[in-house]
């Protein structure tokens, strides 16, 4: 213990020196120059994820090609990661939460029109869903989407203007109260409303929901992405919070591609896609599922299939007629979302 | 009166540094606020106006507007308490306190917004024994209100201390003799003295709070209409790639900065003015 | 002028005069009252730092700061500290020069403009240089094009770093080199001296501890930013983010142990702010009383 300690008191005096004598010159530079470098913008949930198969894909193209790849990884909400890369953040690949934020991307000319169909699956390698995340012998007996708009129940879930899981679960619950409301838009709205209502803390990402809930101890349920709910129940509730499925859900498709302005400009194009093509290998494939990510290759689905629960999913092209018109009717500004806060909403 | 741009003096220097000072302010802050304004100049005055008066807008107006004062008029009151016990007393870390009052200028904000939100959330050291009492702090306008205390609390000691450190006891002496009560004194005596810095103090406080950012969206939770401060509303519109809005929201808090700074300047002045008159 | 002893020295505990001074209990309620603020708001959330950090032990403590990323963002803070700390000491030098040595048209108009970034939102300084440098921004198509990064690299990180703490320096020494007035400089100068020498000699060392004073507040500032770095940064790991957004990122991953000991070492950096600047501004108000005299 003691060596380790003097070893990390000399690096940190290390990195003190380095600063003050050598460098203005930007790290990208130095790190730059051998190997090739790939940024990938993600979301919030996927780091674990990433971080394990950014090594495996390293590991692969070295061996494939004799040339080393670095990987750098940039995450947060779906809406700043997307603003980020319009606003200049050259991302090679982008892996974001929803097709909306990458639309958007696209609409800059960044990405060519066509991009979903680039890659199987709407450009989707795996897919997920919205679960409740809910203490230890769910004392409040939550069982589904009903029993969140009951007054004495706190629901903890993002706020969807800056988070896309926020408006997978916005979108789950609407489409569960249009199910049993006979498609009355008006009676969905009122369910909505009354559920966000029982939301008492809005975080702007996945992960800061997730914080409040587990952490702080903050609410009652949490509404969170499937992979998310089992990841904070391995790392964080450790017998202190179980997993409730909901009688319907959502199908999330959380889609990749590569920029093509940005691959074109660092050259690597070749590299970008054989990244993202990876992801849909059975290594890939694997992985997404060890991370709790449903895999779309049918063959590992079905090997993993005992880990995801059977759910009934609806989709967001059969409810709400496909991203642009789900955001422009409900998150845009002075949509649903915005009027649930109106006084008298 | 004829108009003097510069009077005369024999130092040297004097275009060199204040080229060198106006250019500086220029490229690091003149022109890119200018196209802030720039930006917002896209908008049409009907489009400005609708989107600084959003429902929503307002709402964040009135909480940051609304807790920066709130703060701001708690640092005035415990903050002359803090002020005048560093400055009047003698007691053992003494130092030490007056030292830790810049804690707030010195830890980033975002470390402050951790450990407040660690302390007063319902779990917290502080949080728990305020929950039975069913105050809640961290996640509600409470919590804001708290940050900015926090943040704000040096700049109303700091600028007391040395107005405090200047009152001359003979005066409050005098003002006993001629029979005057300890609170008579104070109140006809030392706080007229303190008028000025206190405004003064109030006013740097809630100038600083009302850009707050880093500690706030912490502890906050964020909750449209209730628990939204304005910077976090441009934040949000700037990720819902709505630079306009941003900008429009920018320009109102910007204008509202600057008038305070020059109210800041003007109270400077004033108690510049009455100290000069009173002490020398 | 009357003759005062040197501030700090008169005591009423020295000097019981019942007449200036309140009852014992009102001046103990007080004195409570003031530690009481001072225990909830300052000493709370301090002692909530190391106390999160060392929860798990100083093992755990010890291998969160040793991280490669931890590493980075240190190297990152550090190198935007080094580039931007000088910058605003020769603007903060110049500026004073200017403000406090001559008498000119729009001086208080300059003052004002000076301190806009105390008073403008952290975040709106990170914008404006989105508006700027972005690819949708005025410059940004022109950057691009001639592969020049700013916003979301090492560039735009210290632009940001260098608006939110370019007053501080001159803050601190525009009413000193004011009380000063300039006297000794015109009598430098009459005797021959020239006018780097004249500031060199007589200046700077009648301003040295102010100036400490000014770039150690800078500095902590310049070290601690969030909400401009946080605008403008990417949140690339291990190369754009600076070390308050690695707290950030680590409170988001469930690493809270780590987060609190990261930010201790920002804490730390501190309270050792605290420290020098506690020593930089006794010495500061010599200098002041110095020419009070």
């Amino acid at each position: 213990m003691q060596g380790t300690e003097v070893g990390t008191v000399y690096r940190i005096g290390l990195v003190l020196l380095a600063c003050t004598t050598t460098n203005l010159i930007p790290l990208s530079r130095v790190m730059g120059q051998e190997r090739a470098v790939l940024l990938n913008v993600s979301y919030d949930p996927t780091r674990e994820l990433y971080q394990d198969f950014n090594a495996v894909f390293a590991e692969h193209w070295a061996n494939q090609t004799g040339t080393a790849v670095t990987i750098r990884q940039s995450h947060g909400g779906a809406g700043k990661q997307a603003r980020a890369v319009i606003d200049g953040l050259e991302a090679d690949v982008v892996t974001l939460a929803l097709a909306y934020d990458i639309d958007e991307i696209s609409r800059r000319g960044l990405i060519d029109k066509h991009w979903q169909t680039r890659l199987p699956n709407n450009s989707c390698p795996y897919t997920s869903t919205m679960v409740f995340l809910v203490r230890k012998g769910n004392p409040k007996a939550i069982k589904d989407w009903s029993d969140l708009i009951k007054p004495d129940i706190w629901v903890i879930t993002p706020n969807p203007k800056t988070s896309g899981g926020a408006r997978w679960n916005y979108l789950a619950a609407w489409g569960y109260a249009l199910k049993h409301n006979h498609g009355d838009e008006a009676k969905a709205r009122e369910f909505v409303t009354r559920l966000y209502k029982n939301v008492p803390v809005l975080d702007s990402g996945a992960r800061g929901s997730t914080t409040t809930f587990v952490h702080r101890g903050i609410g009652d349920v949490l509404i969170t992405w499937e992979n998310e709910a089992f990841l904070a129940m391995e790392k964080l509730g450790k017998g202190s919070v179980e997993i409730v499925v909901p009688s319907l859900s959502i199908l999330c498709e959380p889609p990749v591609t590569v920029v093509d302005k940005v691959v074109d400009k660092h050259g690597t194009r070749k590299v970008a896609t054989a990244y993202l093509e990876y992801l849909y290998t059975e290594q890939g494939q694997r992985l997404a599922a060890m991370y709790h990510y449903r895999p779309t290759m049918a063959a590992v689905a079905e090997e993993y299939a005992h880990k995801f629960p059977e759910i009934d999913l609806l989709t967001i092209d059969g409810v709400f007629g496909g991203w642009q018109q789900a955001q422009q009717a409900h998150f845009a500004d002075g949509g649903t979302f915005d009027q649930i806060y109106r006084p008298g909403g | 009166m004829n108009i003097v741009l510069k009077q005369r003096s024999i130092l040297p220097g004097f275009g060199l540094t204040l080229g060198f000072t106006l250019a500086y302010l220029s490229v690091i802050a003149l022109i890119p606020l200018f196209g802030l304004f720039l930006r917002t100049a896209e908008l049409t005055w009907g489009q400005f106006w609708a989107t600084v008066t959003d429902a929503r807008v307002l709402a964040a107006y009135r909480l940051s507007f609304g807790a920066s004062l709130i703060a701001a008029t708690v640092n005035v009151l415990f903050g002359a308490i803090v002020a005048w016990v560093l400055v009047r007393y003698r007691f053992p870390g003494r130092r030490v306190v007056d030292a830790l009052i810049d804690l707030p200028f010195a830890l980033p904000t975002a470390v402050a917004g951790i450990s407040l939100t660690a302390v007063y959330a319902h779990t917290g050291w502080i949080g728990q024994y305020l929950q039975p009492l069913n105050i809640k702090v961290a996640f509600a306008p409470l919590g804001v209100v708290v940050a900015l205390t926090f943040i704000g609390l040096p700049f109303v000691v700091r600028t007391l201390q040395p107005v405090l450190e200047d009152v001359d006891p003979e005066v409050e002496e005098a003002a006993a003799n001629l029979g005057a009560s300890r609170p008579q004194a104070i109140w006809r005596v030392i706080l007229p003295e303190l008028w000025p810095v206190l405004l003064t103090g109030f006013a740097l406080a809630f100038a600083r709070a009302l850009g707050e950012y880093g500690s706030i969206v912490f502890i906050s939770g964020n909750m449209p209409m209730r628990t939204e401060i304005v910077p976090l509303l441009m934040v949000m519109k700037l990720e819902q790639f709505d630079y306009a809005g941003a900008t429009a929201i920018a320009v109102v808090m910007l204008l509202a900065s600057f008038t305070l700074l020059l109210a800041i300047n003007l109270l400077q002045w004033w108690s510049g003015q009455r100290h000069s008159g009173l002490g020398s | 002028m009357f003759q005062r002893k040197s501030p700090g020295t008169w005591q009423t505990a020295n000097r019981p005069v019942l007449a200036t001074t309140e009852p014992t209990l009102i001046r103990y309620l007080l004195a409570g009252v003031a530690m009481l603020f001072v225990t909830l708001f300052l000493l709370a959330p301090l002692a909530a730092v190391f106390a999160q950090a060392f929860s798990e032990g100083i093992a755990v403590y010890w291998a969160a700061l040793r991280d490669a990323d931890t590493l980075a963002s240190l190297h990152l803070t550090l190198m935007t500290a080094a580039i931007a700390v000088p910058l605003n000491l020769v603007f903060g030098v110049a500026a004073s020069w200017s403000i406090a040595k001559f008498e000119f048209l729009g001086k208080s108009l300059l003052t004002t403009l000076i301190d806009l970034p105390f008073a403008v939102s952290p975040v709106i300084s990170g914008i404006i240089y989105v508006l700027f440098f972005g690819l949708h921004g005025y410059l940004g198509p022109w950057l691009a094009a001639h592969n020049i990064e700013i916003i979301f690299a090492v560039p735009g990180i210290v632009l940001a770093t260098v608006f939110v703490t370019f007053p501080f320096i001159a803050r601190e020494l525009i009413p000193l080199m004011q009380a000063q007035g300039t006297e000794e400089e015109e009598a430098a100068l009459s005797l021959g001296a020239g006018g780097w020498q004249t500031f060199l000699r007589v200046t700077l060392p009648n301003i040295k501890w102010g100036l400490l004073y000014g770039v150690i507040l800078c500095n902590a500032r310049a070290m601690g930013e969030f909400g401009a770095v946080s605008v403008i940064s990417g949140h690339i790991r291990g190369l754009t983010n600076t070390v308050p957004l690695h707290v950030e990122i680590l409170y988001n991953e469930y690493n809270f142990v780590g987060a609190f000991a990261v930010a201790s070492l920002l804490t730390i950096l501190a309270l050792i702010t605290l420290v020098v600047k506690s020593f930089a501004e006794w010495k500061f108000k010599q200098e002041l009383h110095a020419i009070r005299m």
